[in-house]
């Protein structure tokens, strides 16, 4: 690869390693063709970066000059970073390349605008469309939406990518406002609503349109909103449009800042927290209020996990007996996850069980002692005991290198 | 009872396996009765098994932990195996579910361990680029397994890699495709694989700049991708640098602070993003004829004909193969129907907008004949946006949905023609909503024929004074 290329790869790379979502599952089972390339998985991580991030897709930015002003976004046209612009048949290589050496899963393609909205969608689709008509490529495509675009170029889009994605970016109108002032909470609800309906509709008739669904991403700590809010914007999302994932991104210190924003270390123990509280939404059965109640003032705990958090607010309801407890209350124990819960109920049909076989279901024993009963095990002592909040927090962390 | 000895291949010896165990089953002999060999020698001392001992038969899930756990590289996996088989066979039908049970989880762990294993070298496994004799490109990779799984994951590289020739080395055995076959050979060395490839410069800068130093996390990067993968990954050499230098980078940027923009700000260009949808006529039919098909058939469109400002705007379905043909739409049997109906009320083609709710022929082939497909609702919804458009350049004073479909694309929800006929607002559009003229065509019955195309030129009466 020339010189020239590869300096633009670094760029390109380096200005979209911003965005979160690196999911590569969720796709239909494809294989190549005769003379085709690549297969679609449930998601495999082809390598980590020290930041502990997976490597799947090949995560890039089509160009870095952009027309607007976000101020939370390094690519802003204020911002005096690098510019580079791929071409689509450069692009198409890369990944193509890059591919059939097992480097990766597929394309993550987004971009900055340049010309219009629509200009900059029309050439991120047709990368999409090269390589799936002209290499036969049945690898994995995500392509970032542009919610300011045409929909008539998203219906086009939706027919070449696995899924599509439009990041709300910031939790409420306001910040939205005053960090990103060419966006507009309409316009992206809209387009949202439409990427819906078509995969619904799509799905209906067996045909292919961003067959892995739609995913999001908020930028949390770029402004002042609280993880109550963020969580009520989270669940009304996955309501309303069917989300696959929200993402969630630590908003990061980056290099030609803004100066509305402070630069300061990323809250990266708050994003684990949202990630924990998203799991509970869609799998525990959890709604918003509840999770945030485990906290205070609307931010959730950051020592101990949202679940766990609930549930030392509510030790009235423990400890519960794993033997007959229902699964929507087996949900609610820290330490119990749902595979675990699910074999639980099966292998209560055949025996009652016991702390050791407890143990081999989940690797959460420790934090599950005081909040279930089995044929062995009666916490009620400790379950009352005044001081099992510390307990049961891990012991303090050594701080990050800041 | 003596003690049974069963010697298998070095690996995973499924074949092996099974015989063993049929011939063990058919003569009783408990778990404890037999000592499994999985070393590949042969043993002197070992037990002829019964060629012909009956197949048994076991649930599907026990077959699938056999045939997973078996490529586990802890030579206890055979009579581990055994034990389970037995169990189940002596009684114990549901002892799979019971994943409490020691056997079955110690068996679990060994399967989730082959998995991890299949995983990791679904992952980690490096392609590099080399030549066959004939000068044809082969790419080549090396890496060393765990566990026995390298038969295991040639499924996973042939439906991935079809069209390409590539081969797999591993100390225990290699795979070769050469894109239509297979070949399982002997044990291979890492020498016999090249030692470089064009694109590994690339891929490191790539890793390298989509590592973020503000949140370095090498514990994180460690459980997931341990050490003992990093030799045959050649990004990982990039990682000792990355983490030194990241936190005077992170210190750097802080330090440095906001930043002044050094450009002046782009006015014009951001103000011309406002202009980016087509704004006339022309340029949206470009946009249309440029774009693919949205229902499976024709390759092109077949655009709206008529003056701008025309007073009636008849949208129909889709172009059938008359149209598709010519490339005008309304001009098939249904059409001529149409026009001949308004030619009689004094209406030539050429003062009405003729357009369609979907802009593409969508059929199936059938031999030579191609078969009309009504397009479904999210099809037809895929082209409103379009027609919403068209209908805004073209401004007439009245829409005419002709059928369900155009109907359906004029007001984004589905309406029943029967119902719904006559004079109503179709959207924003003052509009009228009657049969599609194909409809008059196919009633076989000649009378009703006839009261339908009396309704229908009523209709089109109405219409033309609406629009008058």
């Amino acid at each position: 690869m020339d010189d020239k290329l590869a300096a633009k790869l670094r760029t390109l790379a380096d200005a979209a390693k911003y965005d979160a979502s690196c999911a590569s599952s969720g796709a239909p089972k494809r294989s190549a063709g005769v003379d085709g390339l690549g297969s679609t998985s449930n998601g495999i991580c082809h390598a980590y970066t020290p930041d502990g991030r997976c490597i799947s897709l090949l995560k890039i930015l089509l160009t870095n000059y952009c027309l607007f002003d976000c101020a939370y976004c390094i690519n802003r046209r204020s911002s005096n970073v690098k510019r580079a612009r791929f071409t689509v048949d450069e692009v198409v290589s890369l990944t193509v390349n890059f591919y059939k050496r097992n480097y990766i899963e597929g394309l993550f393609l987004s971009s900055g605008i340049i010309r219009s909205p629509d200009y900059t969608m029309e050439q991120m689709m047709l990368v999409a469309k090269k390589l799936r008509r002209e290499q036969g490529f049945a690898g994995y495509i995500h392509l970032k939406t542009i919610p300011e675009a045409s929909p008539w170029l998203i219906e086009q889009a939706g027919r070449w990518a696995d899924r599509l994605s439009i990041n709300v970016e910031l939790p409420t109108e306001q910040s939205l406002k005053e960090l990103a002032p060419e966006k507009n909470g309409a316009t992206i609800a809209t387009a949202m609503g439409q990427i819906k309906e078509r995969i619904t509709e799509a799905k209906e008739d067996k045909r292919r349109f961003s067959p892995a669904g739609q995913s999001t991403q908020i930028i949390v700590g770029a402004d002042t909103t609280t993880d109550a809010s963020v969580l009520q914007t989270t669940s009304s999302l996955y309501k309303n449009y069917a989300l696959r994932r929200v993402y969630y991104a630590a908003f990061s210190p980056i290099p030609e800042a803004s100066a509305i924003l402070p630069l300061k270390p990323p809250p990266l123990q708050r994003e684990n927290r949202l990630y924990q509280a998203d799991w509970l939404l869609r799998f525990y059965g959890f709604t918003p209020e509840e999770i945030s109640s485990g906290g205070d003032n609307g931010m959730l705990d950051l020592e101990v996990d949202p679940k766990l958090a609930w549930a030392l607010k509510n030790r009235h309801r423990f400890p519960l007996d794993v033997n007959t407890a229902d699964r929507e209350m087996l949900l609610r124990v820290p330490g119990l996850g749902v595979r675990a819960i699910d074999r639980i109920m099966t292998v209560r049909r055949h025996t009652t069980l016991r702390l050791a076989d407890v143990a081999r279901l989940t690797s959460g024993v420790k934090r599950l002692l005081p909040f279930l009963i089995t044929l062995d095990h009666h916490p009620t002592k400790l379950s009352d005991r005044q001081d099992l909040r510390r307990l049961l927090v891990a012991p303090p962390r050594q701080a990050s290198l800041f | 009872m003596e003690l049974q000895r069963v010697s298998l291949d070095k690996g995973a010896d499924l074949i092996g396996f099974r015989k063993a165990v049929r011939g063990l089953v058919a003569r009783k002999v408990p778990p404890d009765g037999v000592i499994w060999n999985a070393g590949g020698e042969t043993d002197f001392f070992g037990t002829v098994i019964d060629e012909d001992a009956p197949p048994i038969s076991l649930s599907r899930a026990l077959g699938t932990m056999v045939d997973q756990v078996i490529c586990h590289r802890d030579p206890q996996r055979y009579a581990m195996l055994y034990r389970l088989i037995w169990r189940v066979l002596q009684g114990e039908r549901a002892l799979l579910d019971i994943a409490s049970d020691p056997l079955v989880h110690a068996l679990e762990m060994m399967r989730k361990s082959v998995r991890r294993d299949l995983h990791k070298m679904h992952a980690f496994l490096r392609f590099r680029q080399t030549a066959d004799p004939d000068g044809a490109e082969r790419y080549v990779a090396w890496f060393e397994p765990d566990d026995y799984i390298v038969e295991a994951t040639s499924n996973f590289f042939i439906e991935r890699y079809r069209g390409l020739r590539w081969s797999i080395l591993t100390p225990v055995g290699s795979l070769h495709w050469d894109r239509e076959k297979l070949v399982i050979g002997p044990p291979g060395q890492r020498s016999d694989a090249p030692e470089s490839d064009a694109f590994e410069a690339a891929w490191r800068s790539y890793y390298e700049s989509t590592f973020n130093p503000a949140r370095v996390n090498t514990k994180m990067m460690r459980t997931e991708m341990p050490k003992k993968y990093w030799l045959n990954l050649p990004e990982t050499q990039a990682i000792p640098d990355l983490v030194r230098s990241a936190p005077a980078r992170v210190r750097e940027m802080i330090a440095r602070g906001a930043a002044m923009p050094v450009k002046r700000n782009p006015d014009r260009a951001v103000a011309a993003m406002a202009q980016q949808e087509p704004q006339s006529l022309a340029e949206l039919n470009n946009l249309i004829a440029a774009s693919e098909p949205l229902v499976p058939g024709a390759d092109h469109a077949v655009l709206g004909e008529g003056p701008e400002g025309a007073a009636i705007c008849f949208v129909g379905e889709q172009p059938g193969d008359q149209e598709d043909i010519e490339g005008h739409p309304f001009v098939g049997p249904a059409g001529q129907v149409l026009l001949g109906e308004l030619t009689a009320l004094g209406i030539d083609r050429g003062d009405v907008y003729l357009t369609n709710a979907v802009k593409h022929f969508k059929f199936e082939q059938r031999g030579k004949r191609r078969i009309h497909r009504s397009p479904s609702t999210g099809e037809v919804k895929h082209y409103r946006w379009w027609l919403m458009k068209e209908l805004s350049f073209v401004r007439p004073r009245l829409v005419v949905a002709l059928g369900a479909t155009a109907a359906l694309a004029l007001t984004g929800k589905p309406v029943s023609v029967t119902k719904a006929r006559g004079e109503r607002l179709l959207g924003d559009w003052p509009g009228y909503v009657t049969v599609h003229p194909a409809y008059l065509l196919r009633l076989p019955d000649e009378a009703a024929k006839q009261q339908a195309l009396m309704d229908f030129r009523a209709d089109l009466e109405k219409i033309k004074a609406l629009a008058a």
